[in-house]
């Protein structure tokens, strides 16, 4: 129920966002396809913690402010690589352990370590990830533990 | 808008452009001059999330608060999401096919893969 | 205005190196990794002629872009990997 009432407000506040007329007709169609939307979802059982991910904490938010200072560093580091005149490669393809407990806290760590620049998820299983690092430094793994640890905090209530 | 303020965004938003575009060309070099595909994923992802994300935030700050600036933050969750799952698609399909990268340090594959790891 | 253009500009020429890697190709990989992020700086310049012209509906047609950017790059990976985009026909369903 919660993850119903979940989707109808975001479905409707994206409508508006979209659309940006408030005149009744209008209001009254966004709200149609809203329900149209929402039953289409219902029966394709797509009310689950994977469509309406509800179950994460708002310290998300912060998590991903966290993230962008990390993207930004490694952003720089790899810029480096790209201008030095010999470029100094370490291709390397590495084992990491993800000890998130749900499929999203995987989900968030594996495309966490994709988004930031220099590593790579390339193949998942359960609990562990292979991981393809472009240099020596990028691959420390004590940088992989930091950011396992805080998505194993906002991964559940 | 009081103009003091609005000369403080414009020129928040300038620099954001500028960090940007700087990023974005060295993204593209990377792209240009990295040896193989493993290493060219990785100008990509600087292409793909600081370069564009900064774009993004200079453009929302350009556009103040209106329906734009929504439609911006929107266009910036959407790169933010899809970017990480497309990079690790072609790496994932570029590792199935059998591609491995040019002079390999370590390769750990076989402890997460076991028997199939073999290309 | 000037800053809006230079930045145009820049992306302009980001996105010619990006074509440069899109022919030379050597691998499909290559080829796919140049399309995507080409598309990615697509969205950029859509939005940024948005406001060049002063016309917000660009941000439309930028945020379809993003989206269509994606599903087309899963598309032609799966299409490659598995020669088919669905089922090849009823027989196949296990």
């Amino acid at each position: 129920m919660a993850k119903a009432i979940g989707l109808s407000v975001a479905l409707f506040a994206l409508w508006l966002a979209l659309s940006g007329f408030f005149k009744p007709f209008l209001l009254l169609l966004g709200v149609l396809s809203c329900a149209l939307t929402l039953y289409l979802a219902f029966r394709m059982k797509l009310l689950d913690d994977e469509a309406v991910p509800i179950q994460l904490r708002l310290t998300l938010l912060l998590y991903w402010g966290w993230l962008g200072g990390e993207i930004f560093k490694s952003a720089v580091a790899v810029s480096k690589v790209i201008l030095a005149r010999d470029m100094p490669l370490h291709q390397q393809l590495i084992a990491v352990p993800a000890p998130q407990k749900t499929d999203m806290g995987h989900v968030i760590f594996a495309n966490s370590i994709t988004l930031t620049p220099g590593t790579v998820t390339v193949e998942t299983r359960p609990g562990i990830f292979l991981i393809h690092a472009l240099t020596e430094e990028a691959s420390a793994m004590s940088g992989f533990a930091e950011m396992g640890r805080r998505v194993a905090e906002i991964e559940t209530r | 808008m009081d103009p003091t303020l609005d000369l403080v965004v414009d020129i928040a938003s300038g620099i954001s452009f500028a960090i940007g575009g700087i990023f974005l060309l060295i993204g593209a070099l990377g792209m240009i001059r990295l040896p193989d595909v493993w290493a060219r994923i990785h100008a990509a992802g600087i292409i793909d999330t600081i370069g564009a994300e900064l774009i993004v935030f200079g453009m929302i700050l350009q556009a103040g608060l209106s329906q734009a600036s929504i439609k911006l933050v929107l266009i910036g969750l959407f790169l933010f999401v899809t970017s990480p799952t497309a990079t690790h698609a072609v790496a994932n399909a570029s590792f199935t096919a059998g591609l491995r990268p040019l002079d390999l340090r370590k390769n750990q594959a076989s402890d997460v893969l076991g028997e199939e790891s073999k290309p | 205005m000037t800053m809006l253009l230079a930045t145009a500009a820049a992306l302009f020429i980001a996105m010619m190196m990006v074509l440069i890697r899109l022919f030379a190709g050597p691998t499909l990989y290559d080829r796919v990794l140049a399309v995507n992020t080409f598309g990615t700086l697509t969205v950029l310049l859509l939005g940024l002629l948005g406001f060049i012209t002063e016309r917000p509906d660009f941000l439309d047609i930028a945020m379809l872009y993003a989206l269509i950017n994606f599903v087309s790059t899963i598309a032609i990976l799966k299409f490659f990997r598995y020669r088919a985009l669905g089922r090849r026909s009823l027989q196949d369903e296990d």
